[in-house]
């Protein structure tokens, strides 16, 4: 149990400060799971406040507590020495709370300013709103232009608009939810920048997170949560990551045990010049992509997210069938033009991104989702009807090994935590001992410990032989179970690169599309990473 | 500051449906309509307990009431089952009256042009001519949702009318029975083309059995075949279905096709059993009945068969209810509708419950 800290060297000057924001006993039951319970936080001026939690571990209703988009069962919120209880996110606002979501909440089809308007009391003008936007955004440093269409944005760029929104209204607390996750690692110093200015001026900044390392490059102070209750209180600077992960997890971070690849193995995945133009308006074309991967080694696609990754996983697992059939060749077979079912049966597996909806059906259980995709490779079908008691036993085996927390094989998907219905899905895939396994964003929201386990696995399938492809925006996570890193950005592929001859910075200067050889990109440079004037 | 409110009410999302009601929803509407008929009754001027004898008991007093309830179950029965296999995908399809038919069409082609044949090889090919020609129908809008992505519902709805035309024309035209005094009818088909009767002095016939094997194999086809696995997959989640590589074309094929054929093979029945030819007067919107069988049913085939069991006894009860209280026969509809209306409004209150909420207005 951590205890509480007061924060002399950050927090020099606020001594004494009324506090901005005071939650006392914080309670939110939910009808399922205590979502928070009897939390204490106390965020003064002008500080850097970081929430730090496992998934589920109650972070983010307690935002929502704040910025009124639900209401506590029980407890009190302070306000600048005032008892309140924002009634819905208005209300918050005018009180001079401001939020920036994980997921944006952007009108692709309107511009900037639009967008902005929007979310402003009354009906603004358009052109005195576009001035005040492009005052704000040169005085922080988040150059946009109020003109453009929300679509031709980059995830960095809507970020930004997402903050100049919020700064308009002149905070006293702005709340950043996983602000990082779709940044490169320049934007994310750029962002950092611009929060620091924040602070300076006297607005409070609540920094939701699970990146350790970040945390203690920027926060001041920090609060740990657990499964909805406070564990401790500390201040970044003073700790390491790792007494930081035992707060936050209640024991030590797991390490993964990465051993030297075996050179030479056969190729199981080849990407032979495929180019494919999106269906979708807004989506990204690929570009002349060539890419091979061994069996026994683990090679990563890093990249800003809407670079052409989700156009690349629908043709590689054939989810957007190709037009050729040699672009896409798995084991030697030229699949391109084969629906997912028959790349299965050549040795692929595949991790989806989303795990409800898409690698398994929420209001099915556990044993039908096994069935999903373990039907023919697993054997559960037998002159067309299904073998029931198969797929449990192989869904229950699945959950043993792979340790996913559940009501046994019959709970319904839905019921699952993302990091457990991340961990089944992975196991799912894994037990089937594919040729080739492509898995997308590994462990994007899941929580350290699973996340370890996860990648150990992958890093285990590899050892057994398995050629896999992973895609993640998380460049920490490829460096660490990666064999070989190449970068996507705007639809193009580039040359992968050995993990030990290269490096973060160097990796994050080819996700702006600027490796060697690029050619014509450099003038498309994708915005995510555009460096500020 | 003062605030002056109005109260509205707001459907809001239950954070947990409960399995257990879901299953109750079609108890819960079959008494309301009940007790909405009662104060139908009660308005339209008659005893609401006389109305409810007539409407529900009677119908059921003897062997032979019984056994015309079971008949007009049987094309409920096999129309509903089929529907629910495209249901369950998100295959909507609508249609199934123009189905049901189309398949009386080739059912009555083949009793036409086989005069004489034994009734063993009559009636099997004309049960599966009527499948086929369900399917057929069922095929126009499976290509155009998959070809065009045109909206089967409305494709399927549009060619119920073109199927009613259809069957005038035949029977006003060319199969016109020649010794039929003029009237809109075919020839009255031979005894082979007629299916034999179950139950001696009733009109049950062999159709209900066919019925029950459908719903038999329907379960199994739902609940144990992993084609029917893919749909179900199909109707929860569309992603997911292309995740795991089944086909929604395959999809949409399969829940039309097997629709239409159901319903091809109800119109079989229909006029190799209680009509015995063909008239421009078939069907009495059992294609339809069919739809809210389906889903007050919950698309289970066991469900199924006590719901078409249901609207068989609104169906008889309408038709008691204009002999013996002299209403309209509109009333059988007003029953469904009170039946499909209370499910829903049921089922919504099962997913959401209602809050009342004061909208407030800001006095300056």
């Amino acid at each position: 149990m951590g205890e509480s800290v007061n924060t002399p060297e950050a927090m020099a000057g606020t001594e004494g400060k009324r506090p901005r924001l005071e939650l006392r006993g914080i309670r939110k039951v939910y009808p399922s799971v205590v979502a928070n319970d009897g939390i204490d936080l106390t965020v003064l001026p002008g500080e850097i406040h970081a929430v730090l939690g496992e998934n589920g571990a109650g972070k983010s209703t307690l935002m929502k507590i704040i910025y009124g988009v639900t209401r506590q069962t029980d407890g009190e919120m302070v306000w600048e020495g005032q008892p309140v209880t924002p009634e819905n996110p208005a209300h918050a606002r005018s009180l001079g709370i401001g939020m920036v979501f994980q997921h944006f909440s952007l009108f692709e089809t309107l511009t900037v300013v639009e967008n902005v308007a929007l979310a402003l009391p009354g009906a603004p003008d358009l052109g005195d709103l576009s001035r005040r936007i492009e005052k704000v955004s040169a005085k922080y440093g988040l150059p946009v232009d109020p003109r453009r269409l929300v679509h031709a944005l980059s995830v960095g760029e809507r970020q930004r608009v997402e903050i100049i929104r919020c700064l308009l209204q002149n905070p006293k607390l702005l709340i950043m939810d996983e602000p990082t996750s779709v940044l490169t690692p320049q934007a994310v110093r750029k962002l950092f920048e611009t929060l620091r200015q924040l602070a300076a001026e006297g607005c409070s900044i609540l920094y939701i997170s699970h990146k350790l390392d970040e945390i203690q490059e920027l926060c001041h102070t920090a609060t740990v949560l657990r499964g909805g209750k406070v564990t401790g209180h500390c201040v970044p600077s003073q700790e390491t990551p790792k007494t930081m992960a035992r707060l936050m997890i209640g024991k030590d971070l797991p390490v993964c045990e990465h051993s030297q690849a075996k050179e030479g193995g056969e190729i199981r995945l080849r990407l032979a010049g495929l180019s494919h133009a999106s269906d979708d308006p807004f989506g990204t074309d690929l570009k002349d992509m060539n890419l091979e991967v061994h069996s026994g080694e683990i090679v990563g696609i890093a990249g800003v997210s809407g670079n052409g990754q989700q156009e690349l996983l629908y043709a590689i697992s054939g989810e957007g069938p190709l037009a050729e059939k040699f672009p896409v060749q798995i084991c030697g077979t030229e699949t391109g033009r084969m629906m997912p079912g028959r790349r299965r049966k050549a040795g692929l597996c595949f991790v989806p991104e989303e795990r409800l909806g898409r690698g398994a059906v929420p209001s099915m259980s556990l044993a039908e989702n096994a069935i999903l995709t373990a039907a023919r490779t697993r054997g559960f079908v037998r002159k067309g009807l299904l073998d029931f008691a198969a797929a449990r036993s192989f869904a229950a085996d699945c959950i043993h090994r792979y340790n996913v927390k559940c009501g046994g094989p019959q709970a319904q998907a839905r019921s699952l935590s993302g990091g457990n219905l991340q961990k089944f899905i992975v196991g799912r895939e894994v037990m089937q001992e594919p040729k080739v396994l492509v898995v997308a964003q590994p462990t994007w929201g899941v929580d350290v410990g699973a996340a370890a386990f996860i990648r150990q696995s992958i890093i285990d399938l590899r050892n057994a032989g398995c050629a896999v492809l992973v895609i993640s925006e998380e460049l920490d996570e490829l460096f660490e179970i990666c064999d070989r890193i190449a970068v996507i950005a705007k639809g193009r592929l580039s040359p992968a690169k050995r993990t030990s001859d290269t490096n973060v910075e160097e990796i994050g200067v080819w996700m702006s599309g600027m490796w060697p050889g690029a050619g014509p990109l450099a003038d498309g440079v994708p915005g995510g990473s555009r460096v500020p004037a | 500051m003062a605030s002056r409110g109005v109260h509205v009410f707001r459907l809001e999302t239950r954070p947990e449906a409960s399995e257990a009601m879901r299953y109750w929803s079609p108890a819960i509407a079959v008494a309301l309509t009940l007790a909405g008929g009662m104060v139908i009754f009660a308005a339209l001027g008659k005893n609401p307990v006389e109305g409810f004898r007539v409407f529900f008991v009677s119908p059921m007093r003897d062997l032979n009431g019984i056994a015309e309830l079971l008949l007009k179950a049987t094309p409920l029965m096999l129309i509903a089952v089929g529907l629910a296999v495209g249901f369950r995908a998100n295959v909507w399809n609508i249609g199934a009256e123009g189905q049901f038919l189309m398949g009386a069409v080739g059912a009555t082609g083949v009793a036409l042009a086989f005069k004489g044949a034994s009734a063993v090889v009559l009636l099997p090919s004309m049960i599966v001519a009527g499948a086929i020609g369900g399917a057929l129908w069922a095929a126009i809008p499976a290509v155009l949702k998959t070809r065009f992505n045109a909206n089967e519902i409305l494709t399927s709805l549009m060619l119920v009318y073109i199927a009613q035309l259809g069957v005038s024309w035949l029977v006003f035209g060319p199969w016109k029975d020649p010794a039929g005094f003029n009237f809109p009818q075919t020839e009255t088909f031979e005894d082979a083309a007629l299916l034999p009767m179950l139950i001696e002095g009733t009109r049950l016939n062999l159709a209900f059995v066919v019925a029950l094997a459908a719903l038999a194999g329907g379960y199994v086809f739902m609940a144990k075949s992993f084609v029917g696995f893919k749909m179900r997959v199909a109707g929860e989640s569309e992603a997911a279905a292309r995740y795991a590589g089944f086909s929604t074309v395959a999809m949409v094929w399969i829940g039309m096709l097997v629709g239409g054929a159901a319903a091809g093979i109800a119109g079989m029945a229909e006029v190799a059993g209680p009509a015995g030819q063909l008239t421009d007067k078939l069907s009495s919107g059992y294609g339809f009945a069919a739809i809210i069988v389906a889903f007050v049913g919950r698309l289970n085939p066991i469900g199924i068969f006590f719901a078409s069991l249901l609207m068989a006894l609104l169906y008889i009860g309408g038709e008691q209810a204009q002999q013996y209280l002299s209403l309209p026969s509109s009333i059988s509809k007003v029953f469904q509708g009170m039946l499909l209306f209370f499910l829903l409004g049921s089922d919504v209150l099962i997913q959401y419950r209602l809050r009342r909420v004061v909208r407030a207005h800001k006095v300056a």
